[in-house]
């Protein structure tokens, strides 16, 4: 509840300015605050109240509880590739934003790893900052089920404390991430873009809200352990080093075929299945302005000249023209290749926020107000289909003349 | 059968804005639309019902939000609900994840507990989190599938199409089950005038936590694990040098120099 102290209240009016779901006002017979429906109780009046007239109340707990959670996991995921079980990017990338966290709170850095047949991967996690894996083997969990992960990883955490739990914002990881939450009566924070330790030792997790048009910073005071999910691509991979080792801990693991209640019936991989866009080095990306699938062909020429794989905005993947494996935004993959080009594409905030952390980009669009521009490196207003083609044109002719 | 839609309603996201200079949030004009997952739901809800006649499926439509919610609810009987319930309470304000999942929980549970199947969409398009669906299955002790194109009803069974990272899977769930949707064949129907009409008969019922019998400790902000700390304008990248392209070639040539410049190019 946000409480207005009627007393306390100068009617000056400062919250209705500063309240971001203009959800306070001050009534002009009363000349004192109101509330609202639309309060979510930020807290962002509480802060700006000169006279100190607004409260939230909030729930507390004790201080000793909170400190009985220690050290920092991450939810070890791999996936097959060719019949091979490896670790997902991903996982690497939190191993280095969890050492900082692990760091700052003088507290240590452990990997829960569940899946069959998965020692081979835990000196990996090693070497990339790991002080200690917990292998959860079960030939059960050959392939991800959410029955199956979410009670091996639950168990791991409610026996062993830790103070900060973080998940892969991948398919899986979003799909498994809830759930925990939801068995463990936990905060859960999807998506974070940052993440660091204050000065009370709680964990800040920075994300976007509204298609990424304003961020917002989430913690869980009263709670524990603290969980969010990272995207892929957000935080750098840490240098791995070989001679690292750490400690191997095999949790004995109780399933049985009855408790994972999802059967998976077939997998299709697609055909793009090669092409991971998460991975690719350059991303040549299209969206609406390619007008029709038979001009894709222009996206591909281009991709081809400069040795890029091809990707696009959300339209494409629901006009069906791209496959969504291959679809960059906040509802589909977030990447971050050392060039992306976008080609008719006018840059909405959803497509934004998952091509912004690209080292270069390059973007060809008619409309020269079109946002994409905001966050080019290099831009050109004006049109795809008659700029690709002599793009093409040099980049062929640059190449013979180099043969020669 | 008994199938419940989760929806939720939703500002046009891509309006909505952060005053740089204030940080505060910029809302004028920005409409509140039903969440457009929950319209593939909605959709998926739809073709079941018209693909299994003889099961004789009875889509309900189940909200939380403040009362103009309602209009969101309102746009699901449009679209092929057949009663909608909007839990709206000041006790939920402030609800995070998981005291929004524990709202909505004990409403299927006081509203409609004997459902075989619950559809969502696969996130709303205001948070993106995705995750009060699968908590709420969590809370409900029943399965999920995650990401769903595509949804088949087999006798007990639900079969689900679902996006993978390198395409897709099929997964097989007894009922009662959670399928939240993605796109894939499913659109967002243009309601007939009939279907307007109709819609205005149907039952839309507005229920508090009161009804529920929902304790105020277990919903709301002092039940929310996780609390805004603060919203802020997100930092702009400054923009690079904008070429004309009104010559194609020479904007060809100067794009080539570029990344020819910047060492993209093995030429």
């Amino acid at each position: 509840m946000l409480n207005v102290d009627i007393e306390t209240c100068i009617g000056c009016k400062i919250c209705e300015r500063v309240c971001p779901f203009a959800a306070i006002i001050v009534e002009p017979e009363t000349k004192k605050a109101k509330v609202l429906e639309g309060c979510t109780l930020c807290g962002t009046c509480v802060g700006a109240c000169p006279v100190n007239a607004l409260s939230i109340e909030r729930k507390a707990v004790s201080e000793e509880e909170i400190a009985l959670y220690k050290n920092v996991f991450i939810w070890g995921e791999w996936e097959k590739k060719e019949e091979k079980k490896v670790i997902k990017n991903v996982v690497i990338e939190l191993l280095g934003k969890g050492k900082e966290l692990a760091e700052k709170l003088d507290e240590s850095l452990a990997v829960v790893l569940p899946g069959n047949e998965v020692g081979h991967l835990v000196p990996e996690l090693f070497h990339h900052g790991a002080d200690k894996v917990y292998l959860c083997e079960h030939e059960l969990l050959e392939n991800y089920s959410t029955d199956g992960y979410t009670s091996v990883i639950a168990s791991v955490i409610a026996s062993e404390k830790p103070s900060i739990v973080l998940y892969g914002a991948t398919p899986n990881g979003r799909d498994l991430a809830p759930r925990i939450a939801g068995r463990l009566a936990l905060g859960l924070t999807a998506d974070c873009t940052g993440l660091d330790i204050n000065d009370s030792r709680q964990l800040v997790q920075t994300r976007p809200a509204f298609g990424g048009n304003i961020m917002a910073s989430i913690l869980s005071p009263y709670t524990r352990p603290q969980m969010s999910s990272v995207r892929p691509n957000v935080f750098p991979k840490p240098e791995a080093d070989v001679s690292k080792k750490g400690v191997l801990e095999e949790v004995e693991v109780t399933l049985k075929p009855v408790s994972i209640r999802t059967k998976i019936i077939e997998e299709i991989v697609s055909h793009e299945e090669s092409i991971n866009i998460e991975e690719a080095n350059i991303l040549v990306s299209a969206g609406r302005g390619v007008g029709s699938k038979d001009n894709l062909q222009y996206i591909e020429e281009l991709a081809e000249a400069v040795n890029g794989t091809v990707s696009g905005s959300r339209p494409l993947v629901d006009l069906g023209w791209l496959p969504h494996p291959q679809q960059v935004g906040q509802s589909g993959k977030t990447v971050a290749p050392t060039l992306y080009i976008a080609l008719g594409i006018s840059g909405a905030v959803q497509h934004l926020v998952g091509m912004t952390s690209s080292d270069t980009i390059v973007a060809i669009n008619k409309d020269k107000e079109a946002p994409i521009f905001e966050v080019a490196d290099f831009g050109i207003v004006g049109d795809i289909f008659e700029i690709i083609p002599e793009f093409v044109k040099i980049v062929k002719e640059e190449q013979t003349k180099n043969i020669k | 059968m008994r199938i419940i839609i989760l929806v939720k309603q939703v500002p046009e996201a891509d309006k909505v804005a952060v005053d740089p200079e204030t940080g505060t949030l910029i809302r004028e004009g920005v409409a509140s639309i039903l969440n457009p997952y929950c319209e593939y739901a909605l959709d998926q809800a739809a073709k079941l019902k018209e693909d299994n006649p003889e099961l004789n499926i009875e889509v309900t439509a189940i909200s939380m939000g403040p009362p103009q919610a309602k209009i969101a609810l309102l746009r699901c009987l449009e679209l092929g609900a057949d009663k909608a319930y909007l839990l709206s309470d000041r006790k939920f304000a402030g609800s995070d994840v998981w005291a929004t999942s524990t709202a909505i929980k004990e409403g299927i549970v006081g509203l409609e507990p004997n459902f075989d199947l619950i559809l969502a969409g696969k996130q709303a398009i205001d948070g993106d989190t995705a995750q009060v669906p699968a908590e709420t299955a969590e809370q409900l002790g029943v399965p999920q599938i995650t990401y769903g194109v595509d949804v088949v009803i087999n006798n007990k069974r639900v079969e689900v199409k679902r996006e993978t990272e390198t395409g897709y899977q099929i997964l097989s769930t007894k009922m009662p089950a959670l399928v939240t949707m993605s796109k894939g064949s499913n659109i967002r129907r243009i309601p007939s005038m009939q279907d307007v009409l109709e819609a205005r008969k149907k039952l839309l019922k507005v229920v508090s936590a009161n009804d529920l019998n929902i304790e105020e400790s277990k919903v709301g902000l002092s039940a929310s694990p996780t609390q805004v700390d603060k919203i802020f304008a997100p930092p702009s990248k400054s923009g690079g040098q904008i070429i004309d392209g009104s010559d194609p070639k020479a904007a060809a040539r100067k794009l080539f120099d570029y990344l020819k410049e910047n060492k993209f190019l093995r030429v």
